[in-house]
């Protein structure tokens, strides 16, 4: 009885090790080859339970999904001999396994490592026969693009990985760049603020002509509207004393004479030498002198 | 391969590494070998007697084996129970079998076989956001700061679980590119003002296509630009184009403040000019009537009786002449043509009259007075009259 059961306990434990040895599970999420001795016997293992001779076969799995590549951000010399720096990453997913299992032994650190090699080679000469502008904004889609063909035929026959693509995250300019495009952007802020400063002095001074003028047209105007009226009140006034001292020009005159020399005579200060023998005084001299 | 070995029941021993046969039944023989002798351990009762050999320990494995039974019950009774799980209303279950994928499950209760089952559930209605700062280069080569929040719905649980390995940091990789690719496609005006929008419209195009072509099963629902501004080493400067717009203005009111201020007043003495020459010429029009009509009455008058009318009027007008002025009667046919008359004493006196106030004639006229004692009575009488006149005035 207990040797009996001593082995059978044995027995299932071996049992048990060699079931687990003979079983794996390939996720939906890896990519799997079979290998029997070292060699490749199945490159695409599909997703589920899969069995195996414990020992003989060896199973290696893979990530599948798409993975990243994020380099490092690196200088670059644009076609005008302009530094920029450029920070990209890339997607990629491992489409023959054999031959991923091979070029890099399934290590994903070493495929990362060569990818992003190659995508800084790929850039550099890109961006080498573009200028910044054209990096910056006129042929991004264009440069991403050609990196990512050139890439994809190389890493596929040899790397055994798709390349989905190849983006650029950051287009900076090295510091000390940077630091005279700020000075720039400084000098055309105060260039604007320069402009529209004067550009509303130019307005005031418009705006305070435009017054002025106004203001000496609007008076002219007046004046000459008053200067009218003041004629026309004078035409009136002297037609009026025509009509009137045409009647009697003799009168008129020894009226007007009269109270002319009244006026003229008027202030006091004036001072009169008089002969006794005037008209004024006849009675003064002869109280008949009237008879 | 040593399991076939020890079968006491068997009547097939045989060695598996001498045999031609094939892996596969031989596998399933001791399986199947395997199941009989875990029938003998467990049901010992029934097992042993068919095969008669273990018969010795049938008597004393009643007890064990019913244990044995019972926990192995419970343990599939607990392996059933934890199978069971509930998916929230807001979350979908990608399940996995043996690994491979095998379906995505709706909300409710729900049973899945553990350890042959994995469950990933994801949460599909829960809006997410990420956001970032970055500083970029625009399309006119200047520098300016943008800070984006992203936010997103995974619609699609298989993808977001299955096809990339962590799929939000792909959503970052992405926006960042996005972001910056539509930046440097807008010039820094656009970028900091009115084109906001745009960009926001852009980069959520531009992403979306991103994760579609990595299929990570993220849905963009809305992009914000929350802000846009220059660098901290330019804000002073475009601080101060604002101020400048600001100083634009203010100058541009005064100045009209100063047109408002003079055109009304100037308008106003345009109205006194006119209102001024209005009454000129009602005064010159209605004076020259009135003399007219004086004259015409007077003459009227006149002609009655001319002799009289002149005469009378020649002396009126000639008293009020010679009433008003200094006189001096010159009888120069009475042979005293030596006469001084000090004229340049009378005139200044006349000056002063004129001038000075009256506080200071009574001693400038008895100087004249006494100067001027060779002056006939007549005159005398005639200057103090005159001054005495004057000064009540």
């Amino acid at each position: 009885m207990s040797t009996k059961q001593m082995f059978t306990g044995v027995l299932l434990i071996i049992g048990i090790m060699v079931f687990s040895n003979s079983v794996y599970i390939v996720r939906a999420t890896e990519r799997g080859v079979l290998l029997k001795f070292g060699e490749v016997v199945n490159p695409n293992l599909q997703p589920g339970l899969h069995f195996k001779v414990p020992f003989v076969n060896n199973v290696r799995l893979f990530d599948g999904r798409i993975l990243t590549v994020d380099s490092t951000p690196e200088r670059f010399f644009t076609q005008e001999k302009k530094a920029l720096i450029v920070d990209s990453y890339a997607k990629f997913r491992v489409i023959d396994t054999a031959k991923f299992y091979t070029a890099t032994n399934g290590e994903e650190a070493r495929a990362s490592g060569l990818l992003a090699q190659r995508i800084n080679a790929g850039l550099r000469n890109e961006v080498a026969v573009r200028t910044v502008q054209e990096v910056v904004s006129g042929e991004r889609d264009e440069l991403m693009e050609s990196i990512t063909v050139g890439l994809s035929e190389v890493a596929a026959l040899e790397l055994g990985v798709e390349v989905i693509d190849v983006r650029v995250k950051k287009i900076d300019l090295p510091p000390d760049v940077s630091e005279s495009v700020y000075r720039r952007m400084n000098a055309e802020r105060e260039k604007e603020a320069n402009e529209l400063r004067s550009q509303g002095r130019e307005l005031a001074e418009g705006i305070r002509a435009a017054a002025d003028r106004e203001v000496t047209v609007i008076e002219a105007n007046a004046f000459r509207e008053s200067e009218i009226l003041r004629g026309e009140g004078d035409a009136v006034a002297t037609s009026t004393y025509a009509d009137a001292f045409n009647q009697d020009p003799e009168f008129y005159a020894f009226n007007r004479s009269l109270k002319a020399y009244q006026e003229t005579f008027s202030g006091g200060g004036d001072m009169m030498l008089l002969k006794p023998d005037s008209d004024f005084f006849k009675y003064l001299r002869d109280p008949k002198a009237g008879l | 391969m040593s399991w076939n070995e020890p079968g006491g029941g068997n009547n097939r021993p045989r060695d598996p590494w001498g045999s031609n046969d094939q892996g596969p039944p031989d596998l399933d023989e001791a399986l199947k070998k395997l199941n009989q002798q875990l029938k003998s351990l467990f049901g010992g009762g029934k097992g042993g007697s068919g095969s008669g050999n273990n018969s010795a320990g049938g008597g004393g494995g009643q007890l064990p084996k019913a244990l044995i039974a019972v926990v192995i019950a419970g343990a599939i009774a607990v392996w059933g129970v934890m199978g069971f799980y509930q998916i929230d209303q807001q979350e979908r279950a990608v399940v996995l079998r043996f690994g491979e994928y095998a379906g995505t499950l709706q909300p409710g209760l729900q049973w899945n076989p553990p350890i042959i089952d994995e469950v990933v559930t994801v949460n599909t209605t829960k809006v997410r956001a990420a956001s970032f700062r970055e500083v970029m280069l625009t399309q006119d080569e200047n520098i300016v700061e943008v800070s984006m929040s992203v936010q997103y719905v995974i619609d699609n649980p298989e993808n977001f679980v299955l096809n990339v390995r962590d799929p939000e940091i792909s959503l970052q990789h992405a926006s960042q590119s996005a972001l910056r690719h539509v930046v440097g496609d807008t010039t820094m005006d656009s970028a900091l003002t009115e084109g906001r929008v745009a960009i926001a419209g852009e980069v959520a195009d531009r992403l979306q296509q991103y994760l579609n072509d990595y299929g990570t099963g993220i849905l963009v629902s809305k992009i914000n630009i929350d802000e846009s501004k220059p660098p901290a080493q330019v804000q002073g400067a475009f601080d101060d184009v604002i101020k400048a717009r600001e100083d634009e203005e203010r100058v541009k009111d005064e100045a009209e403040s100063y047109a408002n201020g003079i055109v009304p007043e100037s308008r106003g003495r345009a109205q006194r000019m006119l209102e001024e020459a209005n009454a000129y010429r009602e005064q010159v029009v209605a004076s020259a009537e009135g003399e007219a009509e004086r004259f015409t009455q007077l003459l009227t008058e006149y002609r009655k009786s001319p002799e009289v009318t002149r005469e009378r009027l020649y002396l009126d007008a000639m008293q009020a002449v010679l009433s008003n002025t200094n006189k001096v009667l010159v009888d120069v046919e009475g042979g005293n043509n030596m006469m001084y008359i000090p004229l340049d004493k009378l005139a200044p006196k006349a000056g002063l009259n004129a001038i000075s106030g009256s506080s200071s004639q009574g001693l400038t006229e008895r100087q004249i007075r006494q100067i001027t004692d060779q002056v006939t009575e007549q005159l005398r009488r005639d200057v103090n009259s005159t001054n005495s006149r004057r000064g009540g005035r």
